[in-house]
């Protein structure tokens, strides 16, 4: 004898929200993409905060090697002014000053003033110099350098060969 | 009764105000940040010495004297050579393959010597030092592959020390001269 039972299919209220509620994507991943981007950027990148005054394009070199420590670093920058007013002739620009010659020592000197002890052979100072600079302001440059015990130096340069 | 409790969890929290403050974040690190990417060319300078001293006499076979005047003209012992020339020479100066008494004696006593102008450009000075850089890996590639069988970038440090102690690098700057 067969229980022949009949199965009543009825429409709940549960079916019919389903139907027009939408079901919500679970967005509380977005966020969380985002914030890994951010952390690549907070951890990659520097914050700048120099405005360069002098236009510059450096030589190129192949003998090149990146900066390893970004914190430890003074720019120096050595063109021709981008403002026009300022004249033609190189000027020297120290992290964010312009330099005169009568004050270079003194003005290296006092970026020395703000290392520690251990950090004055890891420092580094980077010389962003346009190739058109006749030397013997980057010789001045470099003796106040030794002066104040700043070693490590590092000439930037283009990656290339460096003579045709 | 049984009634199904329901277990299904719902967000509490608007995740779409959280991934605003996140891109508000975002673009603030975009606009007031650079990714520097600065290749240089690193350069270790000698101490100022205040006092003076005279320098210690180097007999002049071991001196390779390198000169750039103010037309950025190459002299090299005397002799005026293009800069396609440099890296040659400056290698031949410290091996001394053939022994020559005009050439160094050892590669430990080699020392090039490098004099600009005032005037010399800093194109020119940073393609003849760029040369007599390149002139030193060349030597410590071909003398870390007879030594370790390895190229001198390859190499750990202590290994590095041991090959720079065979050729090390002593190019000493002049002061500039000015006419």
């Amino acid at each position: 004898m067969t229980l022949s039972r009949k199965t009543s299919f009825k429409i709940t209220q549960t079916m019919i929200r389903r139907k027009n509620n939408q079901p919500k994507i679970n967005t509380s991943a977005l966020p969380d993409i985002i914030f890994m981007l951010l952390f690549f950027f907070m951890v990659v990148t520097v914050l700048r905060d120099q405005q360069v005054g002098v236009k510059f394009s450096v030589p190129d070199a192949d003998q090149v090697q990146k900066l390893e420590n970004q914190s430890l670093i003074t720019n120096i920058y050595i063109g021709s002014p981008l403002d026009p007013a300022r004249g033609n002739t190189p000027l020297i620009q120290i992290n964010d000053a312009f330099i005169f010659k009568e004050n270079l020592d003194q003005a290296v000197r006092q970026q020395t003033a703000n290392d520690f002890r251990h950090q004055s052979d890891r420092a580094i100072t980077v010389l962003k110099v346009d190739r058109e600079v006749p030397m013997g302001l980057v010789n001045d440059v470099k003796t106040a350098l030794r002066k104040a015990k700043r070693l490590k130096v590092s000439y930037i340069a283009n990656s290339g060969k460096a003579f045709q | 009764m049984k009634r199904k409790i329901n277990t299904r969890q719902s967000n509490e929290v608007n995740a779409g105000s959280m991934a605003d403050i996140a891109f508000l974040l975002l673009i603030f690190f975009l606009v007031t940040t650079t990714i520097v990417n600065d290749q240089g060319i690193m350069v270790k300078l000698p101490p100022f010495d205040n006092e003076g001293q005279p320098p210690p006499t180097i007999p002049s076979r071991n001196i390779l004297s390198v000169k750039l005047n103010k037309e950025n003209l190459l002299l090299v012992e005397s002799e005026n050579l293009d800069i396609s020339q440099l890296k040659e020479a400056t290698k031949n100066f410290i091996l001394n393959p053939t022994g020559s008494d005009q050439l160094a004696r050892s590669p430990k006593q080699a020392v090039v010597s490098l004099q600009n102008d005032r005037e010399t450009s800093y194109k020119a000075y940073i393609a003849v030092y760029n040369e007599l850089k390149a002139a030193y890996e060349e030597l410590w590639n071909t003398r870390s592959l007879q030594v370790y069988g390895m190229d001198y970038n390859r190499l750990a440090y202590t290994q590095q020390r041991v090959i720079r102690n065979q050729i090390p690098q002593i190019i000493s700057e002049a002061e500039p001269t000015s006419f």
